[in-house]
């Protein structure tokens, strides 16, 4: 436990935010630009990912673990949040032939 | 504080029997045989009647002189604090006694009379109810209380009067009733409120102890007296709101003698024989009544001269009864006005009930022109007619003429014009009472194919109670003249503050009653010759008249004055404002406000396209928006 605290703080704590936020923003593109809705959900993953990632950083540079334990819960989340997507894209497969999502526009006035 | 008296807070049952009743008879009015409801409303009244009584015995074996009892607290916000209480004392006593006693006898009446009716379950639903809030308008320990007794009354004359309601004249006549009281009610709910706001409280007992703490004429007390003043004006048809209660005559016959006897109009009476001690206060006030009344009292008579339907003449007698009532009043002979309501409730229930007898004979005839020589064929309504017009007319030993005659020495008291006024006014009426008991009863008959009957006995013995009353009821309040003790004024004392009297030497008394007698005598003797001997039948309605007896006839005009002043102008303004105002500003405002929200609903719909990338577009914009401002700011 004590070498990986010490490995996370050998890179410096700006590079974990630059990376953060790029992941978070290719994510965040990701979620507005594409249309298949796998594509969707792997970048909404890509976002959660970026503020773990963050999440753990923080926690070393700050030696509190419950950063650390907050991570696991999100993990948690998102994987119910997974599961439950992936039942929906199935759905979705099996009534429009299709994974796109500007097929899905008849919720409207 | 003073003990409780034992048994007192049986008071509450004398308001809960006709309530009872109504509730019975009107929810489940459609369940009762005919007539059943009849039974059921009269034994309620008369129940309450008992238990009146019941209170009279109990509070004059307790030695005090009233009693307060709250039944709960009903308003409590603050300090303010109004609890739904009745007072019991010699006034409200005297009130209840008249109240359901005269009640019960006109509704044992009313199952004889409207037994025909085939609403006459409602019919008693109604009584009840107006006999319910009549108490309460009596029993209130405080002007609320009151109040609710107050609207309530004018309620079920609205309904009584309607009763006929497939009739659209009897319609406006309730109508007419209603607006006239409205305007009048308006006048005691600011008085109520200035009370509240000079006194904090509304409670009589509170109020009273306080106002000994103002001075004679004080400004308020003025205002709060003639602001009360104009309720009852409107309650009990004083000029200038008294056209509604001859119109009044619509309703049934039995309603027309529970407004005009018992209940209703006797309540403005009460109400300021109530508020004596403000009154006293007022002299200013106390003159307006004495002119209201006067002027009510004369007017009325005159007009009952020349009417020609037995309910209209008797209704003129009533307002102008009411108008001595109102100068007693404002002459401080409070009791001397609550002991004229008593007399006055005995013979004109009497008079009514005898003409809704004569009606009913006459299968629904109401035109004297068109009855006579029913003595023959109706002895027993003949007797007690003759005891109500003798009583009415003040004839000794009715008892019209110990109560008239007391207003009328009070009135020789205060001025020598204002007593030969009065005594005017009474003349008047003697006159056109006899007239209208010469013309109905006595010379020949005039309608062909009528066929008089005496009515059924459940409504002459209301009648023979009722005459029994008229001829002793006066032998209450015996002057000292008599050899009297004024039991009467003497009962009311503890409750109205009557102004000291100034006895009269009894040789002027004996002066002015031999004077009025000698006169009165004339008066009988000139109407006998006229409808009697020479067997004048008044002029038919076409035919022409002198200019007086036109005017008279016609009322003066003043249901037409009114019409000309208040309904017409009334009527241009709301068509001004229907037309101007409503029609080319308001609706057009209010239509472009919809139509507005319309449009702009549909611009904004087209947002709404259901594509899912542009809402996460619109979302993440708008929290990208929302963290651009917080760091700016």
């Amino acid at each position: 436990m004590k070498e990986i605290t010490s490995a996370i703080q050998l890179i410096p704590l700006q590079h974990y935010i630059i990376l953060s936020v790029t992941l978070f923003s290719i994510g965040m593109m990701g979620v507005l630009f594409r249309r298949n809705i796998i594509a969707i959900l792997m970048c909404l993953e890509l976002m959660f990912n970026s503020a773990n990632l963050l999440l753990a950083a923080f926690s070393a540079y700050h030696s509190d673990p419950s950063g650390q334990v907050f991570v696991f819960f999100i993990m948690i989340v998102a994987a119910a949040e997974v599961a439950v997507g992936l039942s929906i894209v199935v759905m979705m497969k099996r009534n429009v032939e299709s994974v796109d999502i500007n097929l899905l526009n008849r919720l409207k006035w | 504080m003073v003990e409780q008296i034992p048994n007192i807070n049986l008071a509450w049952l004398v308001p809960a029997f006709p309530l009872l009743g109504f509730l019975i008879t009107g929810l489940a009015n459609k369940r009762l045989k005919h007539n059943q409801a009849g039974i059921i409303a009269s034994a309620m009244v008369l129940l309450s009647f008992l238990v009146s009584v019941i209170l009279f015995f109990i509070l004059r074996s307790s030695g005090q002189n009233e009693a307060t009892i709250t039944l709960f607290s009903w308003i409590s916000i603050g300090g303010m604090n109004i609890p739904f209480a009745f007072l019991i004392d010699h006034l409200s006593l005297t009130m209840m006694l008249i109240v359901t006693g005269v009640g019960a006898l006109i509704h044992i009446y009313s199952i004889g009379y409207m037994h025909d009716d085939e609403r006459v379950n409602s019919f008693f639903a109604q009584m009840n109810l107006f006999t319910f809030s009549m108490l309460l308008l009596v029993m209130g320990a405080n002007y609320l209380v009151l109040f609710i007794g107050w609207e309530g009354v004018g309620l079920c004359s609205y309904l009584l009067i309607g009763f006929w309601f497939k009739n659209p004249a009897y319609n406006y006549a309730a109508r007419k009733a209603f607006v006239m009281n409205r305007i009048g009610d308006l006048g005691f709910i600011l008085g109520i409120i200035l009370l509240f706001f000079t006194f904090k409280t509304v409670t009589f007992s509170e109020i009273f102890a306080q106002a000994l703490g103002f001075q004679a004429g004080a400004p308020v007390i003025t205002l709060i007296t003639l602001l009360l003043l104009v309720g009852a004006v409107g309650k009990s048809a004083q000029i200038p709101l008294f056209t509604w209660l001859p119109d009044a005559m619509a309703g049934p016959t039995p309603v027309s003698a529970l407004i005009h006897a018992a209940t209703m109009v006797t309540a403005g009476i009460y109400m300021i024989a109530r508020s004596s001690i403000l009154y006293n206060l007022a002299p200013f006030t106390l003159n307006v009544i004495i002119v209201i009344g006067l002027a009510t009292a004369i007017i009325a008579a005159l007009i009952g001269l020349k009417q020609n339907d037995i309910k209209k003449v008797l209704a003129y007698s009533t307002v102008s009864q009411l108008g001595y009532m109102f100068l007693a009043l404002g002459l401080g002979a409070y009791s001397a006005g609550v002991f004229h309501v008593t007399t006055h409730a005995f013979f004109k229930a009497l008079l009514f009930l005898g003409a809704g007898s004569v009606i009913h004979a006459m299968g629904g005839e109401q035109d004297i022109r068109k009855m006579g020589g029913l003595r023959k064929k109706m002895p027993l309504t003949y007797f007690t007619f003759l005891v109500a017009t003798l009583a009415i007319s003040g004839i000794p030993p009715f008892s019209g003429f110990f109560s008239k005659d007391l207003i009328l020495s009070k009135a020789f008291e205060h001025s020598i014009i204002l007593y030969i006024l009065a005594l005017g006014g009474a003349l008047i009426t003697c006159f056109y009472m006899f007239r209208l008991l010469y013309l109905v009863f006595f010379g020949e008959q005039r309608l062909a194919g009528a066929h008089p009957h005496e009515s059924p006995k459940v409504m002459t013995i209301p009648l023979l109670i009722l005459s029994v009353l008229s001829i002793f009821g006066g032998f209450l309040n015996i002057p000292s003249l008599f050899g009297g003790d004024s039991k009467f004024s003497t009962y009311l004392q503890s409750a109205v503050v009557s102004k000291a009297p100034e006895e009269l030497s009894h040789s002027t008394e004996i002066g002015l009653i031999l004077g009025s007698l000698v006169l009165l005598g004339l008066v009988i003797f000139f109407a006998y010759r006229t409808f009697v001997s020479k067997s004048f039948i008044p002029a038919k309605d076409g035919e022409p008249m002198s200019f007086f007896s036109k005017l008279i006839y016609n009322k003066f005009y003043i249901d037409e004055m009114y019409t000309a002043v208040f309904e017409k102008p009334f009527g241009y303004l709301s068509d001004f404002f229907y037309n101007k105002v409503e029609n080319t500003v308001l609706d057009p405002v209010v239509d472009e406000i919809g139509f507005t929200t319309a449009r702009v609903g549909t611009l904004l719909r087209k947002l709404q396209q259901g594509n899912m990338s542009f809402y996460l577009f619109a979302m993440v914009a708008g929290i990208l928006l929302f963290i651009i401002f917080i760091l700016i700011v």
